[in-house]
Parts: C-alpha cells; sequence; structure tokens
C-alpha cells in the first residue's frame, strides 16, 4: 500500500476503502498479533492463548447474534441486559442441576427476544428503540431476581468454566461450534437467504412473498437466545452471578465486532469470519494496552476510537 | 420569466434531455406532459437545483442562472409543490407557513398572535380558510398542498412547479386547488403544471409543452391542441398511421382457453382504483392500456396483494386469494414483476442464483436447509433458457444490465411455475436486443399457457403484444378493446375519451 | 369553463372548511383522545400515582419527603432537558451518563481553583464532546446511537484516567460557595432544584418561542423538508447535540457540589432514565413532536415510582428499572400505533 502512487490512491480509493472495510480486520489482527510477539513479554505462550480465548468467547458469541440483527438493517441493544438476566435465572435455579438451569436462562433470552421482535416486527417499532425499552426493563428483571453478586458453587458450573478438552476450554469450544453453526446457518438456510434479502431490500422481499416478519422475529429470538448462552458462559468463567456489572457495555463491544468485522449497519451482508476476527481484535487491543501497563480507561478510550472510525469507513457504502 | 434553452442531460447509459427548450411566462399556466421516462422529472429537477444541466443555459428573469441546491432556486423565486407535501406534518399550519420567517417580538421571540394573524391573512388572500393552530396533518392532503402552495407564494415565488398536485385528491379539493392557480395566474406567477389528467389540462393550463424520450416533441398553446393529438404527440403515435406488423418480436394471437383462469372483482382502493374488474384465461395476453397514473400498476399490484384494497376480490381457478397478502398471491399462482425493478424487484446485493432462487426457496430446500445441487440445476436451466449474462451464478445482480436484471426476474418467478403472470413495464429502461428477447418470451410463456397480463408505455408492444386490451382512465376501466379493435387508433381514442370510431377532438 | 368568481371563492372556503373537519370516519373523536393522551397522559398517571401514593404511605406527603424527590429529580431533570432537545430532532444521546460522571469529576478537581472553574470546566469538556457527537452525526451522515455509545464509553475513560483508574475521588471544599449551590436552600428549596426550574422554563421558552426552536421541530418532523425550507439542518443537530452534553456536564457539576465530591461510579444507566423520563413525558421518540413540560413531569413519575418502591420495603429498588422499562415499552407502543393511525391519514 505505501508504494502505491498518490494518483492511483484517489483512483482506487473506493476500491481501497472496500478492502479495507472487508479484509482491514485481518490486517489488524495480524498486526497487534506481530507487535505483540516482538514486542510483549511472555505472549507467546499457549497458557496465554488460552486465556485471551477464554476472556473473548463470550463477546464473540454476543457479536454473532448482534450481526444477524445487524444483517436485517436492525441492531439489539439489549444483549448485555439479557447476560445479566440470563445469570440471575441460572443461579436462581441452579437448585435444579445445572442443566436446567441453564435452559432456563436461554428460554428467558429467547423470550427477552421474543418480545424485542414482536415490537419490531408486528407493531413496527424502530429496532434501536425497541431493544432500548427491554433493555432497560431485563436489566431491571435481572436485579429483581437477584438483588446482588452472588457466587455460584456448582461443580458442573465449575468444570464448564474451567475445563478443557485436549487443551482447549470448553468455552472457547462451544463460542466455535456456535460460529459454526451460525456461519452455516447464514450460508446455506433458507432462513439465511431470506434474512439477506431482507436486510437488502425490505420491499423486494416483500414483493417476492417472503415471510418478512418472521424472519425478523427469529432473528431478535437468535439474538436473544445467544446472548443468554453467554451470559451463562461468563457466569461459568467467573463462578459467580453478578447481574448489576455483567455484560454492561456489552452491546457496543458486540457491535463493534461486527462493524470492525465488515458488516455493514445498512443491512443485507452478514460476515461471521469477520465477526470472530473483529472479537478477536478488540480483545487483542485490550491486551495489549494491559499488557503494556495502559490503564483500562485508555482502552476505553481506544476502542471507542475504533468503533468511531470503522463506522465511518464504512459510511459511504451504507449510504446507498 | 424562466426560460430554458438546448438543455442536455446524461446519466450514465441513458439520455435523459437532449436539446431542450422550455420557457414559463409570467401569469401563464403552462403544462409539462409526456409519459414515463420522457424527460418531465429530469426537467423539473434542473429547473430546481436538484440537478445539474450538462449544456445548456437556465435562464430567469432574463439573467442566466445555475442553481447548486433546490434551496437556492427556491430563494430565488422557484418553488415546487411535490405530490408528497413536502412540509412538517407534525408542526401546525401557521409554523409551517412561516418557518423560518417568524415574527418576532423586541427579546427576538416568536410573537404568536401575530404569527396565526399573518399566516391567516396570507392563507385567505387566495381563498383558503382553515385553523392556523392545528397541525399539518390533520388536514386533507388537498388543504396541505393548498398551504404548500401558500408558502411558495409567501415566499416570493415567481414561479411555482406542481408535480401531479391532484393525484390524491377529493374532486373538490381540486376545484378548490385550481381557484388558488387562477389567483396564482392572476398575480402573474408562472406556474409550470405537471399531470396526466386530461380534464383538468383543459381545465386549467393555457400553454403546453410535450416531451418524449427526452426531447420537446411539441410546444404551443393547448387550446390549439385537440384531446387526440395530444394523446398522440405524448404516446409518439400518428393518427391513422399504418404500420406492417412485426416490429415487435410478439408472433401474434394466441390460443385462450375458455375459462378465465384468474378473475379480479370490483377492486377498490381510495384514490387509486375504482371497481377494477378484468379476467384472464391461460395462454392470453391482456394489455393493459392507459396514461400514467391512470392506475395500471395500481391495478397490477392490488392483483398481487401488495396493494391494499378497500373492497373487491381476486379469485384465481375458482378459488378466492386472501386480499392484501403477497405470500398468498403468489401461493394461489400469482407472481408480479414489479414496474421499479431496481428498488422492488432485484435483492442488487445478492448474486443472480440467490435472487433467482429467492421465491421458490421452500420448494428447494429440505429441513430448512438449501439443497445447492437443485438450485443450481434450476439456475442452470434458466439461465440457459433466458440467455441471461452474468460473469458467473455468484455474480451480484446488481452488477448486470438492466435487461438481464429484468430476466433474473423473470427466472425468479417462473422457477414458481406461476399461473398468472403479471408484467409492469417489462421492457422499459432495457436495450433492444433484451427487449425483443423478453417479448419473444412473454409470447412463449402464453403458448405454453400461461396468462399474462401487460402492462406498457410502449403503445406499440402493448397492441402488438396484447390480445385483448383493458383500458384504464383515473382508477376505472373505460373501455376494452377486442379483435380487430386491439389498434393504436383505438386505443387513443379510449384515452381521450373520444368516441369509438368518431372524428377527432 | 368560466365560473363566477364570488360564488367560487364561497365555494373555495366552503369545501376547506369541510376538509379540515372531515377526516377519514372514526378518526375525529379517538384521534383527539389519542393525541391528547399523549400530551397530558403522563401528567394525569403522576397526579393519580401522588394521590395513591399520598393515601398509602403516611411517609409520603412530608416535606422532607418531597424535599428529597425535588433534590433527587433535579440532576436528572437537568439531563432529560438536554435530552428533550435531541429526542425532538429524531436523535438519541447515549452519553449523558458517563458525561454526567464525567461532569461531577471535572468539577470536584476544578472546584480546587475556585467555583468557577468547578462550574466552567465540566461544561466545557462535556460541551465539546457533544459538540463533536453532533458533528460526527450531523456533519459525517452517522448513526447517533453509535456515535453516543462511544462517546459514552470514551468520557467514562476519560473519567478513569482522571482519576487512577476510578480509584480516586475528589473532594470539595465544604466550606466553598460551591457546596453551596448544591447544598443550600433558598425559601426553604434546595438551589439545585431552583436552578432546574430556572432552566426548564428557560428551555420551554427556547423550544417554544425562538426560531431555533422551530428548526428542531422541522428537523425532527421531516428533515428534507426543513433542509428544502431553508432550515439549517446541520447546524441545528449540532446545537442540540452540545446542548445536550452542556445539560449533561453542569448536571454533574451540581451533583458533585450536592454530594461534595466527584463520585466517579455515577451515572451508569442514566441515559436510559433520562430518555425514558422524555417519552413517558410524550416526546415521540421518532422526532417532530414533544415539549420541555412534559420531560420534567416524566423524570417526576420516575422518582414517584421510585419512591413508592423504596416505601414499599419488601420490593427492591431494581423494580424502578423493571417498572420503568414497561413503562417505556407500553409508551412506545402507543406512540407507534398512533403514528401509524396519522400515517393513514
Amino acid at each position: 500500500m505505501a508504494d502505491v502512487s498518490l494518483a492511483r490512491v484517489t483512483v482506487d480509493r473506493d476500491r481501497a476503502l472496500r478492502l479495507l472495510q472487508n479484509y482491514g480486520v485481518y490486517g489488524g489482527v495480524m498486526v497487534l498479533l506481530v507487535f505483540n510477539f516482538a514486542f510483549t513479554a511472555h505472549f507467546a505462550s499457549a497458557e496465554n492463548f488460552r486465556t485471551q480465548a477464554v476472556q473473548v468467547a463470550p463477546v464473540l458469541i454476543v457479536a454473532l447474534g448482534m450481526a444477524l440483527a445487524i444483517g436485517t438493517e436492525g441492531v439489539d441493544l439489549s444483549v448485555g441486559s439479557v447476560m445479566a438476566l440470563s445469570t440471575s435465572l441460572l443461579s436462581l435455579y441452579l437448585g435444579y442441576g445445572p442443566w436446567i438451569a441453564t435452559l432456563i436462562a436461554v428460554v428467558g433470552g429467547i423470550l427477552v427476544g421474543a418480545a424485542n421482535g414482536a415490537l419490531i416486527a408486528f407493531v413496527g417499532v424502530q429496532p434501536i428503540v425497541a431493544t432500548l425499552a427491554l433493555m432497560v426493563g431485563a436489566r431491571g428483571l435481572a436485579l429483581v431476581l437477584l438483588p446482588q453478586l452472588k457466587d455460584v458453587r456448582n461443580p458442573g458450573m465449575a468444570a464448564l468454566g474451567s475445563g478443557d478438552v485436549l487443551g482447549i476450554p470448553y468455552l472457547v469450544l462451544i463460542a466455535a461450534a456456535l460460529a459454526l453453526l451460525v456461519a452455516f446457518v447464514v450460508k446455506r438456510s433458507t432462513f439465511g437467504r431470506r434474512l439477506l434479502a431482507i436486510g437488502d431490500s425490505r420491499p423486494a422481499a416483500r414483493l417476492a412473498g417472503l415471510p418478512v416478519r418472521r424472519v425478523l422475529i427469529v432473528v431478535y429470538v437468535c439474538s436473544g437466545a445467544l446472548a443468554a448462552v453467554a451470559g451463562v458462559l461468563a457466569t461459568a468463567r467467573l463462578t459467580a452471578s453478578d447481574p448489576t456489572s455483567l455484560g454492561t457495555l456489552m452491546e457496543l463491544s458486540a457491535i463493534t465486532a461486527v462493524v470492525v468485522g465488515g458488516t455493514p449497519l445498512s443491512g443485507g451482508r452478514v460476515r461471521i469470519g469477520g465477526t470472530v476476527a473483529g472479537a478477536v481484535l478488540i480483545q487483542l487491543l485490550t491486551t495489549t494496552l494491559i499488557k503494556h501497563d495502559l490503564p483500562p480507561s485508555w482502552t476505553q478510550i481506544a476502542q471507542a476510537v475504533v468503533i468511531v472510525g470503522a463506522v465511518y469507513a464504512a459510511r459511504e457504502r451504507g449510504k446507498r | 420569466m424562466l426560460t430554458v434553452t438546448g438543455l442536455c442531460k446524461s446519466f450514465p447509459g441513458v439520455r435523459a434531455l437532449s436539446d431542450v427548450d422550455f420557457a414559463a411566462r409570467a401569469g401563464e399556466v403552462h403544462a409539462l406532459v409526456g409519459e414515463n421516462g420522457a424527460g418531465k422529472s429530469t426537467l423539473i429537477k434542473v429547473l430546481t437545483g436538484v440537478y445539474q444541466p450538462d449544456a445548456g443555459e437556465v435562464t430567469y428573469n432574463g439573467t442566466p442562472v445555475r442553481f447548486a441546491t433546490p434551496l437556492q432556486a427556491q430563494q430565488a423565486g422557484i418553488s415546487t409543490i411535490y405530490q408528497e407535501v413536502n412540509l412538517v406534518p407534525l408542526m401546525s399550519v401557521a409554523r409551517n407557513l412561516l418557518l423560518g420567517r417568524e415574527p418576532r417580538s423586541r427579546l427576538r421571540l416568536i410573537d404568536f398572535r401575530r404569527m396565526h394573524r399573518e399566516a391567516e391573512e396570507t392563507l385567505r388572500s387566495l381563498g383558503i380558510r382553515v385553523d392556523v393552530r392545528r397541525p399539518l396533518r390533520e388536514l386533507g392532503v388537498g388543504a396541505q398542498q393548498m398551504v404548500a402552495l401558500a408558502r411558495a407564494v409567501a415566499v416570493d415565488a415567481r414561479v411555482v412547479i406542481m408535480d401531479e398536485p391532484t393525484s390524491s385528491l377529493e374532486p373538490r379539493e381540486v376545484s378548490t386547488l385550481f381557484e388558488v392557480i387562477r389567483t396564482l395566474r392572476e398575480r402573474g406567477i408562472a406556474v409550470v403544471y405537471v399531470s396526466h389528467r386530461m380534464e383538468e389540462l383543459y381545465e386549467i393550463c393555457d400553454a403546453v409543452t410535450v416531451l418524449r424520450d427526452g426531447t420537446v416533441v411539441h410546444t404551443g398553446r393547448l387550446a390549439d391542441l385537440d384531446r387526440l393529438h395530444l394523446v398522440s404527440l405524448m404516446l409518439g403515435r400518428e393518427i391513422g398511421e399504418v404500420r406492417r406488423e412485426g416490429l415487435t418480436k410478439f408472433a401474434g394471437s394466441h390460443d385462450a382457453a375458455a375459462e378465465p383462469v384468474l378473475q379480479a372483482q370490483r377492486l377498490t382502493a381510495r384514490h387509486r382504483l375504482h371497481d377494477v374488474s378484468l379476467s384472464l384465461r391461460p395462454g392470453e395476453v391482456v394489455g393493459l392500456g392507459g396514461l400514467l397514473g391512470s392506475g395500471r400498476s395500481e391495478t397490477a399490484r392490488a392483483i398481487a396483494g401488495a396493494l391494499p384494497v378497500d373492497s373487491g376480490r381476486v379469485v384465481v381457478a375458482g378459488a378466492p386469494v386472501r386480499a392484501g397478502s403477497t405470500p398468498a398471491a403468489i401461493r394461489a399462482g400469482i407472481s408480479l414483476l414489479p414496474e421499479d425493478r431496481k428498488t422492488e424487484g432485484i435483492v442488487p446485493g445478492l448474486s443472480v442464483r440467490e435472487n433467482i432462487a429467492l421465491a421458490a426457496l421452500p420448494g428447494l430446500s429440505r429441513f430448512g436447509l438449501v439443497d445447492d445441487a437443485r438450485i443450481d440445476r434450476i439456475v442452470d436451466t434458466f439461465m440457459k433458457r433466458l440467455r441471461i449474462k452474468a460473469s458467473s451464478p455468484h455474480q451480484k445482480v446488481g452488477e448486470l444490465s438492466g435487461g438481464n436484471q429484468q430476466k433474473v426476474l423473470l427466472a425468479r418467478w417462473l422457477a414458481l411455475h406461476p399461473k398468472v403472470l403479471l408484467l409492469d413495464e417489462p421492457t422499459r429502461g432495457i436495450d433492444v436486443g433484451a427487449k425483443a428477447e423478453v417479448q419473444a418470451l412473454v409470447d412463449e410463456l402464453a403458448d405454453e399457457g400461461l396468462a399474462v397480463l401487460l402492462i406498457s408505455s410502449d403503445t406499440e408492444e402493448l397492441i402488438e403484444g396484447s390480445d385483448r386490451v383493458v383500458v384504464l382512465k383515473d382508477g376505472a376501466v373505460v373501455r376494452e378493446l377486442t379483435g380487430d379493435a386491439v389498434t393504436e387508433d383505438e386505443l387513443m381514442r379510449a384515452i381521450a375519451d373520444v368516441p369509438e370510431g368518431g372524428p377527432h377532438g | 369553463m368560466t365560473t363566477d368568481t364570488g360564488e367560487a371563492t364561497m365555494g373555495t372556503e366552503a369545501a376547506l372548511a369541510t376538509t379540515a373537519d372531515d377526516l377519514p370516519p372514526g378518526t375525529t373523536g379517538s384521534e383527539r383522545l389519542s393525541a391528547l393522551a399523549q400530551q397530558h397522559g403522563a401528567l394525569v398517571t403522576l397526579v393519580i400515582a401522588m394521590i395513591i401514593a399520598s393515601l398509602t404511605f403516611d411517609t409520603f406527603l412530608t416535606g422532607d419527603n418531597l424535599e428529597n424527590m425535588a433534590l433527587s429529580s433535579a440532576f436528572l431533570a437537568v439531563v432529560a432537558l438536554g435530552m428533550t432537545f435531541v429526542i425532538v430532532t429524531g436523535g438519541i444521546d447515549l452519553s449523558v451518563g458517563s458525561l454526567f460522571a464525567l461532569g461531577g469529576v471535572l468539577a470536584a478537581w476544578g472546584s480546587q481553583y475556585g467555583t468557577a472553574v468547578a462550574l466552567l470546566l465540566p461544561l466545557a469538556v462535556c460541551g465539546l464532546v457533544g459538540l463533536v457527537n453532533g458533528l460526527l452525526i450531523a456533519r459525517s451522515g452517522l448513526a447517533p446511537f453509535i456515535v453516543t455509545l462511544a462517546a459514552m464509553l470514551a468520557a467514562r475513560g476519560v473519567l478513569l484516567a482522571l482519576t487512577d483508574e476510578g480509584s480516586r475521588t475528589y473532594l470539595v471544599d465544604k466550606g466553598s460557595f460551591f457546596v453551596e449551590l448544591g447544598q443550600g436552600s433558598l425559601l426553604g428549596i434546595g438551589v439545585p432544584v431552583w436552578i432546574t426550574v430556572a432552566l426548564f422554563a428557560l428551555g420551554a421558552l427556547v423550544l417554544r418561542r425562538t426560531r431555533f426552536g422551530q428548526y428542531v421541530y422541522a428537523v425532527g418532523g421531516n428533515q428534507d423538508a426543513a433542509a428544502l425550507m431553508g432550515a439549517p439542518v446541520t447546524r441545528t443537530k449540532v446545537a442540540v447535540y452540545t446542548l445536550s452534553g452542556l445539560c449533561a456536564g453542569l448536571a454533574g457539576a451540581l451533583n458533585a457540589a450536592w454530594l461534595a465530591s466527584g463520585v466517579t461510579i455515577l451515572g451508569t444507566g442514566m441515559e436510559l432514565e433520562a430518555i425514558s423520563a422524555v417519552v413517558i413525558g410524550g416526546t415521540l421518540l421518532t422526532g417532530g413532536f414533544g415539549f420541555i413540560s412534559g420531560s420534567l413531569v416524566g423524570v417526576a413519575l420516575l422518582k414517584v415510582i421510585q419512591n413508592v418502591i423504596n416505601q414499599i420495603g419488601s420490593l427492591d429498588s431494581a423494580y424502578q428499572q423493571v417498572v420503568s422499562g414497561a413503562f417505556l415499552a407500553l409508551v412506545i407502543v402507543a406512540q407507534t400505533w398512533l403514528g401509524r393511525r396519522q400515517r393513514v391519514l
């Protein structure tokens, strides 16, 4: 890129911008990896990679649902609150065993998602507004169910949080499996095709007889369910349920991962690979700053800059 | 007042206006007419600063001008009243009327009493009486347009351009509007009036300019031009002109079965359709004739469930179809190729393959998973049969030419094996070769037993392609042409409302 | 085609008089009613809630309790004031919670250099953040929710950077005039309450009676039309986000004066409370319609609900969020339903 002449840069600006939007995230991940290998002590260790992967798993899972919502030209701001609700439900019903509790937590997420979807698809509320209302309500419900932090002492949950297979933590395996599943659904299922068509051109989708409302509801249900799963996994990892702070700002991290990964906010495209890379990028950025003794405040500012930059870069293609 | 000379404007691939001369004179209502794609809207957009001309000159009050934005044009005194009223519906009438020019007290605060009084005076001077304190949206569309007009006049507009102002008005609102227009004319304002309703043109307009394919084909006093002549100028066909068959790719008549496969009964939608009934038999092509805005597209959309109707029903093969539901219509075997291909037809970001398979997906999948092998077979079949030119089935549809996009849409519907195909302007904006292919295909499909409803602004295409032509005017059926009466002459007579075979005018 | 002019004019007036009244069948009565519900629903609910609360709890209608509620409402109210302007333009500002906290910390830190610094510093910084928000939204056309969400994160980051990652709390000298702004009282009513009331009066005046206010409504009601009518769309948008930043900063500063310290953990979720209050107060989230007094009523209603929930000892304060979330959803559904009915016209 550096040796391209100025004239060509202006001519190819559009193309370069598109390349940057599509593949910039992979470049960013590479740069950060190389930088850390070179300058960060104790970076290139299996233990470190395991920690990084475990930390990124919940964000990634939430981002998968967010990618679907954004693919339909929507957004789901309630994901963080759904995580909180999920952790509350989990610790409340843990007495019935981890499986039942997990199931109930996920059902909670599905219900919130269904409420979002119904508001958006049937009432016709803008996605931002609808999910904002659920964001307030679900967090409150989580706190009503479980007013304060509670330790989770359950062998099953502990195993989920810290166990592994062949050195790969369960959390990472689950996140990877879900990513593959969502990618498969987007690529191969009728639902995936319809979702993209609806996000790309809603009038055309409607005239082609697609079940627009049903697809929208399923999308938000998926987003709710995935956020609930992320809540369960985060609880298992922290061995505690903290409905006050779990998932705060998660919506922003998830949107960042999706947008940085090249999925336009204007809908019609879903890039799962990019979303995974986007989540990893943010995680690496945080780690890099922390490992070089920069305080968390810097991480937040950096993340804010990254997201505005990504949205800004995607802006011209978004305006169709 | 406002004159245009030698105006040219091109868009990628299209020459929208070439060498257009036009003059709006003070105290004159000037009709601007032409069919779809004639260049009317482009001309208006150049006049109002939305587009910049490629060549030619716009002079206003004798001096050449160039408006960079609509706001500039407006500040210079050229106002446009669109069909969609360009005001703020939630604000009161007075606030809309005086936005940015509110009377203010010494403390720079808005003086509401004075504002309401001024607004009332402005409206009353135009013969309009409404409660200026009420939100604009509580008024009828007609009254809203009147407020827009009043605002235009109040900002000292010298030229007022009205784009189809009456399309959603009740008859009595129209007469009110005309009173206002007459008042404007008396005040020496130049009015440019765009409409397709003959009666209105002859009632209110002094002069007329007819555009066709981006050029001016006629300009002069309207009174010197009879209706039939005006229609023939708009459609580009001479009265009594003999044409040999075979200029289009249509083969001629088809053998239609006796029993209709589709019956539309008394479709009515407020402001748009009034008791439209028609029937289609398998194997026949029925044309829908009429000028722009006569309800052709609305009829097709109502049949396809894409336009909610107030009453009336659609019956396919003896079974009624649930109204207002596109999926229900599609299940019943009705497929609509929409007029606006780019926004309502194709899904630009998806590939050719996925666009073709989109509507047929449920039939092409197992357990919700797409059966790629079957899709590939179908896509392959249709790409070959319709000769869709794409670099591969995976190319994005948005990157294809108009003709190929249209073929992709046709393939999408044919993959569903429909009983009835509604084609709304299937050949508009596509090149000559593709046009001939689409026309030949329509013939072929009818021969195979499909019932086809054809809408086309290209009279020749409509006449040669159709076995029968149902003529619409102002949302109602005015005549049906059958057998030997399916000629351009008769179509134009029907549109101009001249009795069959009667004299001109 | 010529008609007698006099008769025609009369016909015109008659036609229009009926046109204006003659809405599609069945809409007139219920339409008016729903519009009325939108404008005064919150106030009626507030009055009912207060009557029920005062009948149920002896402690509700006491001077102390009311004073407390008024004081704790004041800060949220100031934030909601700025938010009202933003929402009327059809936007949203999610950064106000962070800016509120940042304003408090800056004020507490600045108070060591005097009251002027304590007030001006948070105003300058938060106003600047609002300005940047506005520029990114209005000029670059980025989505308001994402820009202000990023600003929320960035402002929180700056706050943490200023306070050794949140571990340091700046205290305000108890004897200073600045503390008086928060803790003092005039005629038995706290200074912040007076300031809030004054700001709301000013805000209402600006929104209703100035040209800028008209532009705010016009931009929210129909941006394209507003631009065509000559309204300065970009400038108006930048101004409302700046205003929102200023309000959040000022509210934070007043709060710091009241607490006599810059508490770093404040303000999370405040943006949602402010949005809830504004929307409950009758302002349309889609923009173009709303009023300042409604937001004040909305804030009061939220605080009364909170107070009632606190008085019922067995209930957790988290019910507040559930109630306001449900309330918000209800109001939004009603608004959308109303809006769709209106579009049918």
